[in-house]
């Protein structure tokens, strides 16, 4: 059967989530996706558009990238348009003359800015605000303006203005109705909302109908009001609402509304049953929806429909909810359901605090037993509550009232315990409180592993404080249960094992299982109490007691490689390096062929080593003075140093001496995560201290102390702990720092993570570390004394011990290398080839 | 062609290669074996201490099962691939996460000290 072929017109927002939901689904292959663009480029974040003018590029704002349409056999067109389409044969044509056949046609072609049929609308500086080009025609306008007028109060039209205002014009809005953002809000939050803005400097004229725009006399224009008032402006830019994209549509007789707009059914076919329409451009119910999170409901809905569902059963669309919360100018806006109060029988409670400029309403149901709507300006963290109450048709409390009122007593708290698992808590990704809660129960503790994993709150950013929310209920309901056992095969947290090892000098994991666990162990277990035992025994780690417990990288002193070959990573203290030993890791990768690179610790990485290699490799670096760079172990990674008072003309102490003293002391000490180290000459700062676990940034009198950076996943800035220490207080505070991280984090926790959890947080680790609070100062220190005295390099270990080498070949029968690897050369070196070009290499040998 | 037997056990390594806990990857009939030894406690649910399974992981597509973390996951005796961490059975090859992808069991024995994988003969 020949692959189904789709056809998808306009490559914005809705259209580029439908080509990925498409590529996602498991009838991918059986598909061949094509997508037109009008626009230069592919899909970018319109949403977001306004973060341009605050420095965001073209390239920050791309949801997508060439890579990923190839990746996944999606062919794409840009600034081609879409200029007819052939009902019969099923065939669309573009402007270019290219014609493509379709079995199923998905317009996604969005809405255009509506600009009002005003006389000399059409001249220089008289722009829209939709596209990324249009933000350039802003911007170059800006450069020779000095007032700037935005025709339209709505939503986007005041974030238009925010953009002016940005771009340093003078700024006036200009808006036909009596109030500002009058879908949204009601006449009391309107008046606040106006306020509030010309609080900022903005002027706002309500009740204003634009007649021409004309010649100016101070200005380059002027624009006539039909009140016989004018306005003098260098710039008009027109923000008067959007008008659906249904061109193709009215041209080639697809059913459209009376006042524009694509019809759809439920399923977003059109009047055509092989044409969908999908986002601003659709029409559904007599409703456009001009908010994203709709739009990517129908992508889901077409994508559904077109490959059948899951399981044959197929989504529908049933509508959307319009709810929105912004921050518009500053000012903190949020609109609720039905925010006028215009279902029968509504009642209202109204909050209006002029001192502190905030509104707050409630609309509630004739018997106040459900949420209708609300509208909030300049306090809107009920919004998180109150939109569940509304979307979850849930129960209010006694007192509905006490939702919007400000902390006086006891807030009848929701709880998000309250809401069923099915609550949407983000709209944009459409994830669902069980899906957070179930990402929480595999792992996810915190806001960004969650963001990660599920991507509930990467798009508006507006769930974020209800994702948070949901994160630390479902924590609590199970940490009181689940939370703190390791694993199945011991009911003991990281840190009650660490004790238990500590405290009864248990040395073997076969020990300790018998004692205090069950079952076999497993991949865990057996790294975090290999990891443990590190730390306090500090024996080889490839001791047949505990070769099984190590991950595979420890085993084999390597990080694994996607192919299954190694990487190669030899300590270079403080990133100090000699020519002899560069000239060496030249030659060692040239005659290995390994693929060389500089990391981003300050120092080299030499990947795509095999097994056998391994040995013969490491035995030729460490005779030249090499040792291991635990690039493979959870420990020490690197200590990053600047060049230091030594060369540099700022530099006020010896940094990158300090960074190789401390690396020479901590290397090797296996930890809960790795662990990163910096130091600075001085407080410009070039090695990033203060982004590590510990850095040290130098000062006239000694060394200032910061605790617990992180940069990675979730960067964190390190806590300033003490300043002006001499070396060996330094020494003495990070020795005991690590130690207590050792016994009290969470396996994989790193040393950010670690602080914000630790109960009285930064205050109580300098109780416990400076003035030894608990009386354990002696002991961590005494602990980490046996670590560093009894440090090995466990390369140099392994290459002297026969036995262990047997381990290093791909057979244990067969001198033969793994016949699967295959490489490819870029850029002068080698990278593992990729599953397709193994396929295409092995028909060009046959 | 021999018709009299149709199964024969072929030595690939001694059992003293295998470590505790830890398996290796041996070539056998132009296959990839992964094989492992567990400890077997006392009150061990399971009898036999070796295993083999196919060295190839599916999901990360490269041969490395037998360089993965042994354990036990409820009633499954499994290895964790090195790569992505999807656990396969060492009784059954069943991929846990993803019934797809399960993978090649071999028999597997022990025989004067020498670890031996049948070979099937046509
Ligand atoms: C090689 C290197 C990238 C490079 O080409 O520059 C690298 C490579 C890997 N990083 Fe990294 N990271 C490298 C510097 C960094 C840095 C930059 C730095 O250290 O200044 C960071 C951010 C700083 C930090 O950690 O706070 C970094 C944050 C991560 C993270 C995220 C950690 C976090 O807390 O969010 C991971 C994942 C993890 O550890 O769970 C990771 C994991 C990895 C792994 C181990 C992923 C894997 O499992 O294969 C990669 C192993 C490569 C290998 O085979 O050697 N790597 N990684 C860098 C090695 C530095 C070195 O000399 O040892
Ligand atoms: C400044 C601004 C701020 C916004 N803020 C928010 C917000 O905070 N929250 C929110 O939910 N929504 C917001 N929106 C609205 C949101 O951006 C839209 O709802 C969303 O982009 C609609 O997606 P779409 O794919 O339907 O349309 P679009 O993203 O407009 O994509 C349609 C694409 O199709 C192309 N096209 C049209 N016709 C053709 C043709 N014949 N051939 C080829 N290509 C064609 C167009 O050029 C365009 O690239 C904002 C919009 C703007 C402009
Ligand atoms: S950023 Fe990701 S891909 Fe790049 S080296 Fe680090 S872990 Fe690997
Ligand atoms: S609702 Fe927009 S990111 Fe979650």
């Amino acid at each position: 059967m020949s692959k189904q072929r789709i056809v998808v017109v306009g490559n914005g927002m809705v259209g580029h989530r439908f080509i990925e939901n498409l590529a996602e689904s498991s009838s991918a292959d059986n598909l061949d996706i094509i997508t037109f663009s009008e626009e230069p480029r592919l899909a970018y974040d319109r949403v977001q558009l306004s973060a341009y003018f605050s420095g965001s590029t073209a390239e920050d704002l791309a949801l997508t990238d060439e890579g990923y349409y190839r990746d996944n056999g999606v062919n794409f067109v840009l600034n081609d348009k879409v200029v007819s389409i052939n009902k019969a044969d099923k065939v669309v044509i573009t402007a270019s003359g290219r014609e493509e056949k379709y079995d199923k046609l998905v317009l996604a072609t969005g809405s255009y800015p509506f600009v009002p049929p005003i006389p000399g609308k059409d001249q220089d500086h008289c722009l829209v605000y939709r596209t990324i080009e249009d933000l350039e025609a802003m911007t170059a306008s800006a450069k020779v303006s000095k007032v700037g007028v935005v025709v339209g109060g709505g939503l986007l039209g005041l974030e238009a203005a925010n953009a002016l205002t940005n771009l340093g014009l003078e700024t006036h809005i200009v808006e036909f109705a009596p109030r500002l953002m009058a879908v949204q809000l009601d006449e009391g939050g309107g008046t606040l909302l106006r306020r509030k803005i010309e609080d900022l400097g903005l002027t706002v004229h309500t009740e204003k109908n634009t007649q021409e725009i004309v010649a100016g006399e101070s200005c380059r224009y002027r624009m006539n009001f039909a009140d016989g008032s004018f306005l003098e402006t260098d710039m008009v830019l027109f923000s008067a609402g959007i008008r659906p994209q249904d061109e193709l549509a009215r041209e080639f007789d697809l059913e459209i509304g009376e006042r524009g707009g694509i019809v759809i059914n439920n399923q977003c076919q059109t009047s055509d049953e092989n044409i969908y329409a999908i986002g601003e451009c659709a029409l559904w119910d007599g409703k456009i929806f001009g908010l994203v999170a709709p739009g990517y409901t129908m992508a889901k809905v077409a994508v559904s429909h077109i490959t059948g569902g899951s399981n044959g059963s197929t989504e529908e669309f049933t509508g959307a909810d319009m709810s929105t919360k912004l921050k518009l100018l500053g000012v903190d806006v949020a609109s609720v359901g039905d925010a006028h109060g215009n279902t029968p029988g509504a009642k209202s409670y109204v909050y209006n605090d002029e001192v502190n400029e905030v509104y707050k309403r409630l609309i509630v149901s004739e018997d106040s037993s459900r949420l209708l709507g609300a509208v909030l300006v300049g306090d809107v963290e009920a919004y998180g509550n109150l939109l569940q109450f509304k979307l979850n048709d849930m129960d209010l409390p006694e007192t509905p009232e006490a939702l919007i009122a400000p902390a006086l007593g006891d807030v009848p708290a929701m709880g998000v315990d309250a809401l069923p698992d099915s609550a949407q808590i983000c709209s944009c990704y459409d994830v669902s409180k069980g899906a957070i809660c179930s990402a929480v129960q595999n792992g996810c503790t915190d806001v960004g592993a969650i963001k990660a994993e599920t991507s509930a709150a990467n798009g508006c950013g507006g769930c974020a404080a209800m994702v948070k929310q949901v994160v630390d209920s479902e924590l609590t309901n199970l940490g009181v249960e689940v939370c703190n056992d390791i694993c199945e095969h011991f009911a003991y947290s990281r840190q009650e094992l660490a004790d238990i090892i500590r405290i009864k000098g248990i040395t073997t994991f076969s020990k300790l299982l018998s004692e205090y666990g069950s079952g076999l162990g497993c991949e865990i277990c057996k790294p975090t109490v290999g990891s443990i035992l590190a730390s306090y025994s500090n024996e080889y780690i490839l001791k047949k007691e505990h070769i099984g417990l190590q991950d595979t990288n420890d085993v084999y002193l390597g990080n694994m490689q996607k192919d299954g070959t190694y990487s190669v990573v030899p300590r270079v203290p403080g990133g100090e390096i000699t020519p002899e030993k560069l000239i060496v890791l030249g030659e060692v990768a040239k005659e290995y062929d390994l693929y060389t690179k500089v990391t981003g610790g300050q120092r080299i990485d030499l990947f795509g080593a095999q097994l056998h290699e391994l040995p013969e490799i490491w035995r030729k670096l460490i005779d030249a003075g090499f040792e291991t760079g635990h690039a493979y172990g959870k420990s020490l990674r690197t200590v990053k140093s600047c060049v230091g008072s030594t060369w540099c003309r700022f530099g006020v102490q010896d940094s990158v001496s300090m960074a190789i003293a401390i690396e020479d002391r901590y290397k090797g000490l296996r930890s809960p995560h790795k662990t990163k180290m910096a130091v600075s000459g001085c407080t410009r700062e070039c090695a990033e201290a203060q982004s590590k676990d510990v850095g040290i940034i130098a000062t006239e009198n000694g060394w200032n102390l910061y605790v617990c950076g992180n940069g990675g996943m979730r960067p964190r800035h390190a806590d300033l702990f003490a300043t002006d220490l001499d070396d060996e207080t330094l020494i003495k505070y990070v020795d005991r720092f690590f130690m207590f991280y050792i016994r009290t984090a969470d396996r994989l926790q790193r040393t950010s993570v670690w602080l914000e959890n630790l109960e009285g947080g930064l205050d109580y680790l300098k109780e416990v570390i400076i003035d030894d609070k608990l009386g354990i100062c002696g002991e961590l220190e005494s602990e980490m004394t046996k670590v560093v005295g009894t440090y090995q390099c466990e390369w140099k270990t392994t290459i002297e011990n026969p036995e262990k080498l047997k381990r290093f070949s791909h057979f244990i029968n067969a001198d033969e290398p793994d016949s699967a690897l295959a490489f490819v050369e870029v850029r002068g070196q080698r990278r593992p080839a990729t599953e397709e070009e193994k396929i295409t290499a092995i028909e060009i040998v046959e | 062609m021999s018709t009299a037997i149709s199964t024969e056990w072929i030595s690939v390594c001694q059992d003293n290669d295998l470590i505790e806990n830890t398996g290796l990857c041996a070539l056998h009939d132009g296959e990839q074996v992964a094989i492992f030894k567990i400890s077997l406690s006392e009150n061990s649910a399971y009898d036999q201490d070796i295993y083999a399974i196919s060295n190839y992981d599916p999901i990360g597509k490269a041969n490395v099962l037998s360089r993965g973390l042994l354990g036990n996951i409820g009633d499954h005796l499994v290895v964790a691939s090195p790569l992505y961490k999807q656990h396969f059975d060492l009784i059954t090859g069943e991929c846990l996460e993803d019934s797809e992808q399960n993978i090649k069991t071999y028999e597997v024995r022990r025989f004067n000290n020498e670890i031996q994988l049948k070979k099937t003969v046509q």
